[in-house]
């Protein structure tokens, strides 16, 4: 009995050894590429590696990853990779894209479980909700919904949503901000 | 026995979901569109169908009392298999599907198919079996999905037939239970009309 049992789960190990080996690079190959298009998305036309040079800051709980995109010697902007934690369906990332004066290129959601028909309409394409951030300055543009006195347009039926998506760009540009004054 | 019979099964006669209302979870959870329903009977199937092949080959090796644990242990690492290979090549539907592939190991329809059917019957009918009931869940998850994902945000297969919102509550976890309620309705007036 007992060498039976073992020797199901020595076999069963065996397999998954080997299995998680051939799937390795694969797993990594398409995070990385999925990095990269969101990148591609917030921080658009750099030629370089932006997921090779990335730092680091830790905040809030959790890690957010900055990738700088260039192009030749220039610095295009800074992609953020940030998170939030009051989400509908608890946390989701986001990527923000910033300029070298700390407004937002463009947005992009990399991983979240909001409702869907209601909160993923936060996600680029199902809504417009993510446009009206484009080209803002966070100095100038209140990252708070226009319930709770900013600007942001909430998304109907998703205030939750839309209140923890400002919540991570706000980390974001904290962070950005915080990492520039250090450098 | 019957291969023809022994695969169709699955389809009408003892189909997991919509008969033997087994598997519900995944069932209930994940079709919020059609492509989701197919990419977890997909899953499902394959666990299904490797997991019945090799309880098969290996029960009369395995003492009764550790029937069970064994039969866990080879669904899990099936699943696990699954799991890694999703990871890997279809990432996009792995986060659709989240966290109900690592439960796949603890569907109903898996475990009850190796204990059911597999432990009993030969290797060959075993996978069969796994096949065909595999099959017929991915086909009600698929029809599940399709309905919902029609009603709910008007579109087929992510393809968008009519623009702006459309019946949201599909969408959401009450529109599963009535989704999956109209159709049974609709699947026992045909299986009654045939029989």
């Amino acid at each position: 009995m007992l060498t039976t049992l073992f020797g199901v789960t020595l076999l069963a190990a065996g397999l998954l050894g080997s299995v998680y080996a051939l799937t390795k690079e694969p797993i990594r190959l398409a995070e990385l590429k999925k990095k990269n298009e969101a990148i591609q998305v917030v921080v658009p036309g750099f030629d370089n590696e932006p997921s090779l040079e990335v730092e680091k800051i830790f905040m809030d709980g959790d890690t957010l990853y900055f990738y700088t995109a260039r192009k030749g010697d220039e610095i295009l902007g800074t992609a953020v990779e940030t998170f939030t934690k009051q989400g509908f369906s608890g946390e989701f990332k986001l990527m923000v894209g910033f300029r070298q004066d700390a407004s937002i290129i463009d947005i992009a959601v990399i991983k979240h479980a909001e409702t869907p028909g209601l909160g993923d309409k936060m996600e680029k394409g199902k809504s417009d909700f993510s446009v009206q951030f484009m080209g803002k300055h966070p100095d100038s543009f209140n990252l708070a919904v226009k319930k709770d006195r900013g600007d942001v347009d909430a998304i109907t039926a998703s205030t939750i949503t839309s209140r923890a998506y400002c919540d991570a760009v706000q980390r974001a540009y904290d962070a950005f901000i915080k990492l520039a004054s250090e450098n | 026995m019957n291969q023809w019979k022994n695969l169709s099964k699955g389809f009408i006669k003892e189909n997991a979901v919509f008969v033997l209302f087994l598997g519900l979870c995944p069932t209930l959870g994940v079709t919020t569109s059609a492509i989701n329903g197919l990419g977890m009977g997909l899953a499902t199937t394959f666990v299904l169908a490797m997991s019945n092949l090799v309880v098969s080959l290996v029960k009369n090796l395995i003492p009764d009392k550790v029937r069970i644990p064994s039969f866990i242990v080879i669904i899990a690492t099936f699943v696990t298999v699954v799991e890694l290979v999703m990871k890997g090549y279809v990432p996009s539907l792995f986060d659709a599907l989240g966290l109900f592939i690592p439960l796949i190991v603890v569907n109903c329809v898996v475990l009850g198919r190796a204990e059911a059917f597999a432990s009993k019957n030969t290797v060959w009918s075993s996978l069969v079996d796994g096949l065909g009931m595999g099959l017929g869940f991915t086909m009600a998850l698929t029809v599940l999905g399709a309905v919902r994902e029609l009603l709910g945000s008007g579109a087929f297969f992510g393809m968008k037939l009519i623009s702006g919102d459309a019946l949201l509550l599909f969408i959401l976890p009450p529109g599963a239970f009535l989704a999956l309620g109209y159709l049974l309705v609709l699947f026992n007036m045909i299986k009654e009309k045939n029989s």
